[in-house]
Parts: structure tokens; C-alpha cells; sequence
């Protein structure tokens, strides 16, 4: 059940990295936080939406904003990208488990060759 | 005997659209290209766990093509690609596609590096067209995926 929370998230992550504009604000946000009006400064599109990306990414989980503060600085979750990691290394982890059957089919493989070797 | 531990290493590099694994085996370069050639011995590893594969169509010779259908109960999932290029012993390009997700393709580069003593090191790399594509199908693995991550993850590529 865990997993399909983390599925379903993951998914909202990756429909709001889809977006080149989006995927940039994330990687200046790597950088450091920064307000609403720094990151549309860079853009070529109002500040309206510059907002609705930012919605997308909040709803996804990738950045946060501070409710106090005056500026609102719009804030990188790195945690996010953690659980790519670990869905990274899942999927190594099936990777491995199925070369491990390669390995005994392998293993089955070179036992038949000796026979017929034996045999001959 | 000797039990040599082999742990399957893996890259997704952020900026490019591609998986590649590194494997090691206690086999020879050429067992290891049969094993992933010769349909019986594929479908004994290949297919997803727990879960019957059948061959329908397998014609292992460069610019021939597979289809298997692997089924878990009244679940069935069909996967098909081409044989771009098979050089005995050396290496394998194929194309892979899942055809619950029709639009999704993979490019897979596998060289069969021989080390001493008979021994091999398998590089594979997968290619597939964007990097989003390609970090939703590691999200939803290959055979988990099958079971749980398709529907929700609509993108998705295919591999081993």
C-alpha cells in the first residue's frame, strides 16, 4: 500500500518535471530559494504563470512556500528526489534478481556441456 | 567451488534518457549471448517472476524479431522488439516495447565483455526517447510495473 502512495506520487512528480519550463525553475532552485518575481524574471512569461508552475510543483511535492514570510521564497524539497533514489534501487534490485536466474540457467548450461562432453 | 558474488550495478544519469547496468557472470561470453538468443533458455530468466512467459514469434538472426506474452491469471501483457544486430559472443542490440504502452520504445545496446577465466562482464544500455520516460519506467521496474505501475504511471518504457 506503500508503494502505490509512492507510485501515485511519483507519477505527479514526473508529470510536473514534463514541463522544460518547470524542470528549470527546479534546477535553479538547486541553487538556493528564491520569490515568486526572481524566478519569472528569467522567463518570458507573466508572473501568473510562473504561479500556476509553481502550483504544479507544489502539488507534486518538489518545492515548498514558507507561509510567514513576507517574501514568500519558494523553497526546493531535495527529499523528493530521495525517493527517486530508492525507486532507482529497486529497480536494480529486480535487475540483480534476475540475473540470478541468469546465472543458474548459466550453471544448468555448462553442466549439460560437460555431460555431452562426458559422453562423446 | 567458488561463489563469486556479482552484485548488478545500475546508472540513470539525470541528464540523459538512459539506464545502463553492468553484471558480471561465471560463464563465457558466448553461453551468456545463447542464453539471451535461444528462446527456451531466455524465458527461463527473462520474464518477469512468478509469472508464466510464452514465445509466440522468435527469429534470433540480425534483423529478425520476438514477441513473448507473459500472463498471470486472466492478465496477459505482450512485449515484442527486433533483433537490430546479433554478433555471436559479442553483442546484442534489440529494440524492446511493451504493448500496454504502444508508443513507448527502448533502444538496448548489450556488449559481452570476456574477462580470465572464462568469465564475462555484461554491459547493457538502454535507450529510451525522454528522460521522463525513462524515470517512470524505472518507478514502475520492469516486472512490478507489469503488476501494479502501468496504469498509474502513464509513461513508460520497457526493459530488463
Amino acid at each position: 500500500m506503500a508503494d502505490a502512495a509512492e507510485s501515485d506520487r511519483l507519477s505527479r512528480v514526473f508529470s510536473a518535471l514534463a514541463d522544460p519550463t518547470r524542470r528549470d525553475m527546479v534546477a535553479r532552485l538547486t541553487a538556493g530559494d528564491a520569490t515568486v518575481s526572481e524566478l519569472g524574471a528569467s522567463y518570458d512569461v507573466s508572473l501568473q504563470a510562473v504561479s500556476k508552475h509553481l502550483k504544479v510543483l507544489e502539488d507534486a511535492g518538489l518545492v515548498s512556500r514558507s507561509r510567514d514570510a513576507q517574501r514568500r521564497p519558494v523553497h526546493l524539497e531535495a527529499e523528493v528526489f530521495d525517493l527517486m533514489t530508492k525507486w532507482i534501487e529497486r529497480y536494480r534490485e529486480q535487475a540483480e534478481e534476475r540475473y540470478r536466474r541468469l546465472d543458474s540457467v548459466l550453471a544448468a548450461m555448462d553442466d549439460q556441456d560437460r555431460d555431452e562432453g562426458a559422453a562423446s | 567451488m567458488t561463489v563469486t558474488k556479482h552484485e548488478t550495478t545500475i546508472e540513470a544519469p539525470a541528464d540523459r534518457p538512459v539506464i545502463e547496468i553492468t553484471r558480471e557472470f561465471d560463464a563465457t561470453p558466448d553461453a551468456v549471448y545463447r542464453a539471451h538468443v535461444e528462446p527456451d533458455l531466455a524465458m527461463a530468466w527473462m520474464g518477469p517472476r512468478d509469472i508464466t512467459s510464452r514465445v509466440e514469434h522468435w527469429d534470433a538472426r540480425t534483423g529478425g524479431s520476438w514477441r513473448y506474452v507473459s500472463s498471470r491469471g486472466d492478465d496477459t501483457f505482450g512485449f515484442y522488439g527486433s533483433f537490430h544486430e546479433l554478433r555471436p559472443g559479442e553483442r546484442i542490440v534489440q529494440t524492446f516495447t511493451y504493448e500496454g504502452v504502444p508508443d513507448g520504445v527502448a533502444l538496448e545496446v548489450m556488449t559481452l565483455e570476456p574477462l580470465d577465466g572464462g568469465r564475462t562482464r555484461l554491459h547493457a544500455v538502454s535507450i529510451v526517447e525522454t528522460v521522463e520516460a525513462r524515470d517512470a519506467f524505472v518507478a514502475s521496474g520492469m516486472e512490478t510495473g507489469v503488476v501494479e505501475g502501468y496504469e498509474a504511471l502513464d509513461e513508460l518504457l520497457a526493459d530488463r
